[in-house]
């Protein structure tokens, strides 16, 4: 069972980044850094599983303090956290050619900077927030937090004023797949990155499991000392 | 003094169980498995070395803490399915005091009596502030009070609302010798009208006259558990458990 | 909801013995709205539009600082366990202490904002109505996350800098809400706000209903 997600994964990867380059035809008015898009959309959709899953574990580890649950959510986090960076990386790559701009505050943009605000916030409850273990279960109630602001966040931002309204068609280009080719590539990209995403989930969870033993080892071991001493 | 109302003990079931009671904090198990039963209209004192777990048993009594494993019950109720309304029939004295520095002491004293809906809360504040000691100086902000004043103010709080079953962290720490008295007279009426205490010490000599039995705690377990004896054998079956548990 | 009462009433005591809360908040919002002022250092004809930004970051940043008291005294003499150990309802603490934070918000709101007024050439009595609204939802909804996040922060480690950066990202879409609700009713009253009131109406409902929930996960070990 262990070999068989990073197999899946590497497989998926590899058609993907095929169909990507290789396979899809080059988007008339953006030209090639269109082809970002798939991964850029992917990333976007795995974040937001990660963040749901962070709200999940956090329900479950807070409901019957299943430590299974809280590693789930720890590492989810980090993971969405990854995926939202990238996220926010591939879009100015993408927009400069294309608006010329670095940045804009649109609808879209701005929601992904808001959630990822809210999770690297978790990251750092999880980091500084002292080794008490009530620390897991405020971070479990941030998770959950985090994810009913959600909803908010996006009706929120279509109040702001954003730049030029052009700009915001953009990525409503993004629903202009002509090309079938073009959907199939979006759909692999993503069971790549959602793939690629559990895989990394599972191994920061291990990771996670693997801290605790060794912890635990480690207060055997010194209350053995004492008691020789 | 006096308004202590007689419970009967008839057939009621017992105020606190206790079985394999387990508190682990960052891995370690403060609590090793704790059995322990009290019934009503019983003084049991507590002893152990420092950071034997007495703080952390007597906090998991209280419903404060939830064990990591085990079974408490508290008047044949679950502590994990206790209703808020339990809570009415316990009584917890900590070490820190519950008490509000800005507020005066019958200011918090009728705080907890709200809390606790204490029926005719101003008499009770009043007749309790009047055996603690401190009519006079129930009227200024406690921020002033001494070591001595904070402790029987506590205590006035933990026994405001008359609960079945008392909790008493250290309960003679900071008292003069006058007040340890009042506060064992006291005790002794509760518990002869029906209550159960369960009183941590460091101090054999105030608390054996009043314990009707004695445990101790040592290594997060109870090692042993004495009926009533002198202050002696007691310090002497204490000095047992500790040299002998290794 | 008795015991939330009962918190609240003793909150309010405190408050009046010591003052500290209100003075502290006061003087604080009064600081950061001349910092905010001078800084933006705005002609007199585009003053008035800074209104509603400046307004709201004051509010924000003051109240991060004013509801962690409601916490902090609790922590002497562990005052918290002391509510633990009664027959109350955690969810009544939460009540109890979010009352206590939505009356000193409003004393500083009203404190304030006829400062803004005066600093920043504007008449607010027009729309006052409205105003106090788009005030009481922003308050609210500010209050409801605050509360509960200021009852973690406590306990944390790197409290100071916890709160802030816990609450500030949760808390974007609530400016942004109050901030374009009072642009609009500056505009011209309550109607063409419909769409940022119902955004904060929203939040308030949805993170006052969670904090209820959520509370007693926090304070219970």
């Amino acid at each position: 069972m262990g070999r068989v997600l990073p197999a899946v994964t590497c497989a998926a990867m590899l058609a993907a980044l095929y169909l990507v380059f290789m396979v899809v035809p080059t988007e008339q008015q953006m030209g090639i850094v269109q082809r970002i898009f798939y991964f850029h959309v992917s990333s976007a959709w795995m974040a937001f599983i990660g963040f749901f899953l962070v709200a999940g574990a956090s329900a479950v580890y807070l409901w019957n303090g299943s430590r299974a649950a809280d590693r789930l959510a720890e590492a989810a986090a980090e993971v969405g956290v990854l995926f939202c960076s990238l996220v926010l990386v591939t879009g100015p790559i993408w927009a400069r050619p294309i608006w010329g701009v670095w940045w804009t505050w649109d609808p879209r943009l701005t929601m992904t900077v808001i959630l990822w605000a809210i999770y690297v916030s978790y990251l750092m409850l999880r980091a500084f927030g002292g080794a008490d273990e009530a620390v897991n279960r405020y971070a479990a109630v941030l998770g959950i937090i985090g994810v009913l602001d959600i909803p908010i966040i996006m009706v929120s931002v279509r109040l702001l004023r954003g730049m030029h309204p052009a700009v915001i068609t953009r990525n409503e280009g993004g629903s202009g797949l002509v090309d079938p080719w073009m959907r199939i590539a979006l759909l692999v990209s993503a069971v790549a990155l959602v793939l690629l995403g559990s895989w990394l989930m599972q191994l920061r969870a291990r990771m996670g499991r693997l801290g605790e033993e060794m912890a635990a080892l480690r207060r055997e071991e010194e209350a053995r000392h004492g008691e020789v001493a | 003094m006096g308004d202590v109302g007689i419970r009967g003990a008839g057939g009621a079931p017992p105020p606190l169980v206790a079985e394999g009671l387990v508190r682990a904090y960052a891995g370690v198990r403060v609590l090793a498995g704790v059995d322990l039963t009290v019934e009503a209209g019983e003084t049991l004192a507590l002893l152990g070395p420092n950071g034997a777990g007495k703080t952390t048993l007597l906090r998991v009594f209280a419903l404060l803490l939830r064990p990591s494993a085990g079974r408490l019950a508290l008047f044949d109720v679950d502590a994990r399915s206790a209703p808020p309304a339990l809570r009415r029939r316990l009584g917890y004295l900590a070490h820190e005091s519950f008490c509000y520095p800005d507020l005066s002491g019958a200011e918090n004293l009728t705080f907890h009596a709200r809390l606790f809906r204490v029926p005719a809360a101003r008499e009770r504040v009043d007749a309790l502030l009047a055996w603690a000691g401190l009519e006079t100086a129930g009227r200024r902000p406690i921020r002033f009070y001494s070591r001595g004043m904070s402790q029987r103010l506590a205590l006035a709080r933990a026994l405001l609302h008359d609960p079945d079953l008392l909790l008493l962290d250290e309960p003679f720490s900071g008292l003069d010798p006058a007040a340890v008295e009042t506060l064992q007279e006291r005790l002794v009426a509760l518990r002869k009208a029906g209550r159960a205490i369960v009183l941590t010490t460091h101090d054999l000599d105030r608390a054996a006259p009043i314990a009707t039995r004695t445990a101790i705690l040592h290594r997060g377990r109870i090692a042993s558990v004495l009926d009533s004896r002198g202050a002696d054998d007691v310090a002497a079956a204490y000095r047992a458990v500790v040299a002998g548990g290794r | 909801m008795r015991g939330a009462l009962v918190i609240f009433r003793k909150d309010l005591s405190i408050e009046w013995r010591t003052r500290e809360g209100v003075s502290s908040v006061l003087v604080l919002g009064l600081l950061l709205l001349v910092v905010l002022t001078v800084a933006h250092d705005a002609p007199p004809e585009a003053a008035p539009a800074l209104a509603p930004s400046v307004l709201w970051a004051t509010f924000l940043f003051t109240g991060l600082l004013g509801v962690q008291r409601g916490f902090l005294l609790e922590r002497e003499n562990d005052c918290l366990a002391g509510l633990l150990v009664s027959p109350i309802d955690p969810a009544a603490i939460y009540v109890g202490k979010l009352s206590a934070n939505v009356a000193l918000l409003a004393v500083m709101q009203l404190f304030v904002v006829p400062l803004v007024g005066l600093f920043l050439h504007l008449d607010l009595m027009p729309v006052l109505p409205a105003l106090l609204i788009v005030l009481a939802l922003g308050n609210f909804g500010f209050a409801a996350l605050a509360t509960l996040f200021a009852a973690i922060s406590v306990r944390v480690r790197a409290r100071e800098v916890m709160l802030p950066l816990l609450l500030l990202p949760l808390l974007v879409p609530l400016l942004i809400g109050t901030v374009s609700a009072t642009r609009s009713v500056l505009a011209g009253g309550l109607a063409l706000a419909t769409d940022a009131v119902t955004v904060l109406v929203a939040f308030d409902v949805i993170f006052a209903v969670a904090g209820w929930l959520l509370f007693a996960y926090v304070v219970r070990d």
